[in-house]
């Protein structure tokens, strides 16, 4: 495979000069991150019982289950041997972040995606077994496991698992995230990833950008659908948005002084690099386009009364432009820990390919692909009850 | 339906179905860990023969001493007498295997001879080095020089 | 001691002890079979190398002989083994001038004249073969790993070209080679060594500035090099447990 070297500044070691992970590695924190924020936003109305957020639940968990299918996938684009990837479960590494996070997914999927998103429509898959013809019939009463007891003794013991599992769900949840963090947290080798703080901050940008995700599909599938909003779910939903994303800002801030205080040895490789080429992408995108305008607009929204509107159209631009400064973070931890030399005495490029395996499409179309995926679970599993149409034109 | 099962038969189900996972998985693990996996420790025991069994292309210089004898004695007292032989002469295994036939290329003294003579601020003072340019603008190094034995006298 | 005499003992100590293990390994490698070998104990041996930066003069003898001895790609950003080029100012250890045109491959026609206040000095670099190796620990399915005489190999048959272990090193040793699109780096030349040869580096460094060391061995020359002479690792502070060392190391090499 030929690639031409980029154009390095300094000094770098002959070998790293070329960046080992690209598009697709920033794409799959982000991701997973999804997940993460998806699941906590969910287990706020089963768990803390905030039942303000109740028209979002199924909706989450569908979202959370979406992502989380497609989160494996960049992985695979990107590794050299995917048909071994296998191995990971075969023979994990189990002091390996990498290998034991092959089984926190797992865990994941499987126990508290899969389980809880089952219980909680096992009535409504079993009416529609019964109800439905041909392949559906197939489908439903295999998602069923062909047993139809909807008997309210069964149904209350459903809600007893289910909402167990939502408790531990939440846990999970920040194991699934946290770990994302701890695999480049851990690296000491790389003083741009090397904290104890790492793990926290994907944690809780993953929480931001999961309400964030959820609440914007709930407007556009209520859009969609010319429902009417709920307002006080949607205002709930977005305070708690705001709650963590102070939580998230701070963090992010709490590393970047702690940085410039100590000044180590990799702080003036590491303050040239923002200063120069993760500028855009750092300060620009991430920090004030990202953090700084959409948590400036959700909080004077909870300072200054506003109308109806007016609020949606707040929460919808901060909603899309929270989710670029999350993606921009994962860009720039990503790809700004491989910008600079270890030897702190150069900088090199990231060329990213268009139509190649690690290029820009195979990453677009991931983004797209949950949403499809989504829109198939919507379809296949109605995550609402009957809900009022939404009064006069449609106009937002 | 028995009565400990009642209301409680799809969630037997589901747990039968991770059973049955869990069981395919670990037959799929005993049967696809390749032989000889943490033997040593946690890799493929076979991959330490691999990295034993890859072709050589320095014969090293205790093979070219077995036929150059005249050359050794050459080299007793000089100033490269701790230069291995291929280090000037490239990779000779082939040349070992095919018994003294394939002979190398001679290298050229000027190219060869450079490399490690050639004055720079950065090889250690006390290194013999001259700017080649000034020392001797045209020429081979071996017009003065025995290869073998630099050291003019 | 005059460094002439030095080096001098130090090679022909060296040949002392692995001319009488290579006799025995020696058949089969003219027999063109060289994994017959038999008579290699692992447990016997810890390897690890000496460099001498004092001796280094930059001809870059090591970098052509291991691209020739391992087949490690050609082209300019892979590399097994290289050599970088420092210049510091006494007073600013903190901002060496440094590079490595094509890793040294070429050796490194000169540029720029002498700078009378500066140091100047060659470092030829590879895999630290670390015994507390972040590489190894961060591997997820095992396909690097430390062998039980010291070197970190990589199986290729096992590796799924993740990078993570190229992320965790932090030298700058692996690569990922494009044939074959799992990582590569310098193994040591366990080939050579497990047959009682001299690795390529070794054996083409027209100085002695490079030597392989096996610490378990007694007679090995390694020791005596040690004990007269202070020396460091790569980045000691990530306490790697790297096991080549460094006579002469300056302050200034990153």
């Amino acid at each position: 495979m030929e690639s031409v070297l980029p154009a390095v500044q300094g000094f770098m070691y002959p070998n790293e000069m070329e960046l080992q992970w690209g598009v697709l590695i920033v794409l799959y924190p982000f991701i997973t991150g999804l997940v993460a924020g998806a699941f906590i936003l969910a287990s706020l109305e089963r768990v803390f019982n905030v039942d303000a957020v109740k028209p979002t639940y199924r909706l989450a968990l569908l979202t959370a289950l979406a992502f989380l299918l497609v989160a494996p996938l960049p992985l695979q684009l990107h590794l050299g041997h995917p048909e071994r990837s296998l191995e990971m479960y075969l023979t994990p590494h189990t002091v390996s972040a990498m290998a034991m996070f092959g089984f926190v997914y797992l865990w994941y999927l499987m126990v508290v995606l899969v389980l809880e998103v089952w219980l909680d429509y096992r009535k409504e898959i079993v009416l529609m077994w019964r109800e439905s013809r041909g392949p559906k019939r197939w489908l439903y009463g295999a998602m069923a496991l062909w047993s139809d007891n909807i008997s309210p003794a069964a149904l209350a013991l459903d809600d007893r698992i289910g909402r167990a599992l939502t408790i531990i769900g939440i846990p999970s949840a920040f194991l699934l995230h946290g770990y994302v963090g701890f695999i480049f947290g851990s690296v000491k080798a790389n003083p741009w990833w090397s904290t104890p703080l790492m793990p926290v901050v994907f944690l809780f940008s993953a929480i931001v950008s999961g309400i964030a995700a959820v609440m914007l599909v709930y407007m556009v599938t209520a859009w969609w659908r010319e429902r009417a909003f709920d307002m006080r779910c949607l205002d709930t939903v977005a305070r708690y948005l705001f709650y963590a994303f102070v939580i998230d800002f701070s963090l992010e801030m709490l590393d970047l002084i702690h940085r410039i205080y100590e000044a180590d040895e990799s702080f003036h490789a590491l303050d040239f690099m923002v200063h120069t080429r993760l500028y855009t992408s750092q300060v620009i995108v991430q920090i004030v386009l990202g953090t700084v305008v959409p948590l400036s607009m959700l909080g004077l929204v909870q300072l200054v009364r506003v109308q109806a509107k007016t609020r949606r159209w707040v929460y919808g631009s901060a909603g899309v432009l929270t989710l670029i400064g999350i993606f921009a973070m994962r860009w720039n931890v990503v790809i700004g820990g491989q910008l600079f030399s270890k030897s702190f005495l150069g900088y090199t490029s990231y060329k990213m390919a268009w139509a190649t395996r690690e290029g820009l499409l195979p990453a677009v179309l991931l983004l797209l692909l949950p949403f499809v995926i989504l829109a198939v679970l919507i379809k296949l599993l109605p995550p609402w009850k009957s809900e009022p149409r939404r009064p006069g034109v449609t106009v937002l | 339906m028995s009565g400990w099962l009642k209301d409680k038969e799809h969630l037997a189900r589901m747990a039968g179905l991770f059973a049955l996972g869990i069981t395919a998985f670990l037959v799929f693990r005993w049967l696809m860990v390749p032989a000889g996996f943490g033997l040593y420790g946690h890799y493929r025991a076979g991959a330490l023969d691999d990295a034993r069994a890859r072709p050589l292309h320095f014969a090293g210089r205790a093979a070219c001493e077995d036929c150059h004898a005249d050359v050794v004695a050459a080299r007793v007292g000089s100033r490269h007498a701790r230069i291995g032989c291929e280090a000037c002469h490239g990779p000779l295994l082939e040349h070992v295997q095919a018994g003294g036939e394939m002979k190398p290329a001679r290298p050229d003294s000027r190219v060869l001879c450079a490399r490690c003579h050639q004055a720079s601020p950065w090889k250690p003072k006390a290194f013999p080095q001259v700017v080649v340019a000034e020392h001797s603008p045209e020429g081979p190094c071996i017009a003065c020089h025995k290869a073998h034995a630099p050291k003019m006298s | 001691m005059n460094p002439d005499r030095r080096q001098f003992l130090l090679e022909t100590g060296k040949l002392l002890v692995l001319s009488a293990s290579a006799s025995v390994a020696w058949e089969a490698i003219v027999a063109g079979r060289p994994e017959t070998a038999e008579n290699y104990t692992m447990t016997d041996h810890w390897w690890s190398m000496v460099i001498d930066i004092e001796a280094c003069i930059g001809c870059g003898n090591c970098v052509r002989a291991c691209k020739e001895e391992n087949d490690v790609p050609r082209k300019e950003q892979y590399f097994r083994t290289w050599v970088e080029r420092y210049r510091v100012k006494p007073d600013d250890l903190e901002h060496p001038v440094v590079d490595s045109p094509n890793g040294g491959y070429d050796g490194f026609p000169d540029k720029g004249g002498p700078d009378a206040e500066a140091k100047h000095f060659f470092v030829p670099k590879l895999c630290n073969h670390c015994s507390n190796s972040p590489c190894v620990q961060v591997c997820p399915v095992g396909a690097t790993f430390g062998s039980p005489d010291g070197v970190v190999l990589v199986d290729k048959t096992y590796c799924l070209g993740c990078r993570y272990c190229v992320q965790a090193c932090p030298y700058g040793c692996r690569f990922i080679d494009p044939r074959t699109e799992t990582v590569d780096k310098c193994t040591l030349c366990y080939h050579r060594i497990t047959k009682g040869l001299t690795t390529a580096c070794c054996e083409t460094c027209p100085t002695g500035a490079r030597q392989l060391g096996d610490l378990k061995n007694p007679k090995d020359p390694i020791h005596q090099f040690l004990r007269e002479h202070h020396v460091l690792v790569l980045k000691p502070q990530m306490a790697t447990g790297a096991k080549v060392y460094y006579n002469g190391l300056d302050g200034s090499v990153r």
